[in-house]
């Protein structure tokens, strides 16, 4: 455990520009010399460097750990420019582990920064995760969260969870010895497709920006050995509401990986565990046929009778619309008698997969001239009108 | 008993779109299944095909995880508040 290995390295000392850098930290007896020392020997990973990554690695950097292990596969674009603060515009296509390194080099020069420009996976994770002192959850989706948990649990490390939806965020300690893993909280991912996908969802930009300090700030506790940890707890925090909860978070005796009798001893194949693509849910097989955004606009020009169906919320069509009639899919079962089975029927939302399902209905319901718009109105502005914005 | 249920953001759209729902009710079970009847379409969200609650919902009443209590069968109180918590993934991208 962190503050147990810390020991070893007191000969460690700090230069007389970091004491002045971490004057307020050495000030507070809670902290002081002893603690700044044992951040600057302590090793941290931070696996994803997106919403919940960029205050995490912010802030850790700032408080001088000394070592910092940042792992992404991404790029940065646009839409994360609302939440993820540690890039800027100008970092815009860069890849994400570079543009986050380059920030945090700026923001503290003495602390080590290690990249990882690659995806964790079950045949990488545990030679990454092996030299880090505490393993921190910033990433976005169920197969990379059970990997994590498995490998620290099998390395014996804290595994700091965060993870957001929407307005709500949970964060808690996994792996701590002794302590409850993620699968003694929950054994099993949804299945796909049950639970949106914060590109599907949408998610609060400052959010992830409190979830992602409370996940700074327990590191930093695990490190100084100070406080009361959220081992054993989870909290759940309410936006809207504005309220944090807490719950007991107890250790499995059933757990298959740390409890009594566990089955699992080594990593397992994380995308088929969580139904192939754990949270984003793969498109229907196509039965419905696709209509590619230039054929539509073809046949729109031909003066052709189609009924375009937009599928998505009205907050979306506010934002941009092709021209189409507007049933939300989770209103298309009570407002199919609105449809004239005897038109031919495109049916459109943002990419392509909510009107796929909204479609399949369709047919299902015995609607025979019904389209797919392949690609949805992402592609229709990229193939047909770049006048229409893209979200 | 007068309990008031906890509906998480992920589920509040199946639920008229309630923070919270106040039900009569002698036990945990009895609470969730007023609720799924009230609201029909979380049913699926709730509970698996075998009517067991699904691996990744958790139910706590007040604080306690009901797997380490009596599970559905565990007795309420008046004033209790019995939430529902779900597996979320977002942090990223």
């Amino acid at each position: 455990m962190a503050t147990t290995k810390l020991e070893a390295g007191a000969h460690v000392a700090l230069s007389n520009e970091e004491i002045l850098r971490y004057s307020r930290h050495l000030i507070m007896p809670e902290v002081g010399m002893e603690g700044q020392l044992k951040l600057k020997q302590a090793k941290v990973l931070c696996v994803g460097t997106g919403g919940l990554g960029a205050p995490l690695g912010l802030y850790l950097a700032a408080a001088g750990v000394g070592r910092l292990g940042l792992i992404d596969f991404d790029v940065v674009d646009f839409t994360n420019l609302q939440r993820q603060v540690i890039f800027g515009t100008s970092d815009v296509g860069k890849p994400k582990i570079e543009a986050a390194a380059s920030r945090l080099r700026n923001m503290n020069p003495t602390i080590q920064i290690d990249t990882y420009e690659t995806q964790l996976t079950s045949e990488n994770a545990l030679d990454i995760l092996r030299p880090y002192d505490i393993i921190v959850d910033g990433t976005d989706n169920f197969p990379t969260r059970y990997l994590i948990n498995d490998a620290c649990v099998l390395l014996g490390k804290p595994n700091v969870y965060g993870s957001i939806f929407r307005f709500e965020g949970q964060a808690t300690i996994f792996g701590y010895p002794g302590g409850p893993c993620y699968r003694c909280l929950y054994s099993e991912p949804p299945p796909p497709g049950l639970v949106p996908s914060c590109a599907e969802g949408g998610v609060l930009g400052v959010l992830p920006g409190i979830v992602g300090s409370i996940q700074a700030m327990e590191t930093i506790k695990l490190i100084l050995g100070k406080g009361e940890t959220l081992v054993g707890r989870l909290l759940q925090f309410d936006a809207l509401a504005m309220r944090f909860r807490e719950f007991k978070l107890r250790k499995d005796p059933a757990c298959p990986i740390c409890g009594e009798h566990r089955t699992i001893h080594k990593l397992i194949d994380y995308a088929e565990f969580c139904g192939i693509r754990g949270e984003e849910a793969p498109a229907p097989a196509a039965t419905v046929p696709e209509i590619t955004p230039r054929e539509l606009k073809a046949r729109l020009d031909r003066g052709d009778d189609l009924y375009i169906l937009d599928v998505r919320e009205p907050h979306e069509y506010q934002i941009c619309n092709i021209g189409g009639h507007l049933i939300p899919l989770g209103e298309i079962l009570k407002r199919v008698h609105e449809l004239d089975s005897s038109r031919e029927i495109v049916a459109h939302c943002r990419s392509g997969k909510r009107s796929a399902e909204a479609a399949e209905f369709l047919r299902k319901a015995g609607f025979r001239k019904i389209w797919n718009l392949k690609g949805g109105i992402l592609a229709w502005s990229d193939e047909v009108d770049s006048s229409v914005p893209k979200y | 008993m007068a309990v008031k249920v906890i509906i998480p953001t992920p589920l509040r759209q199946y639920a008229g779109k309630q923070e919270s729902v106040e039900l009569q009710a002698a036990s945990v079970g009895e609470a969730l299944n007023s609720l799924v009847g009230k609201y029909a379409e979380l049913k699926k969200h709730l509970y698996a095909d075998d009517g067991r609650l699904r691996s990744f919902v958790n139910v706590y009443l007040n604080d306690e995880d009901i797997r380490f209590l009596e599970r559905e069968k565990t007795q309420v109180n008046e004033g209790d508040t019995i939430s529902i918590v779900p597996s979320i993934a977002g942090g990223s991208r």
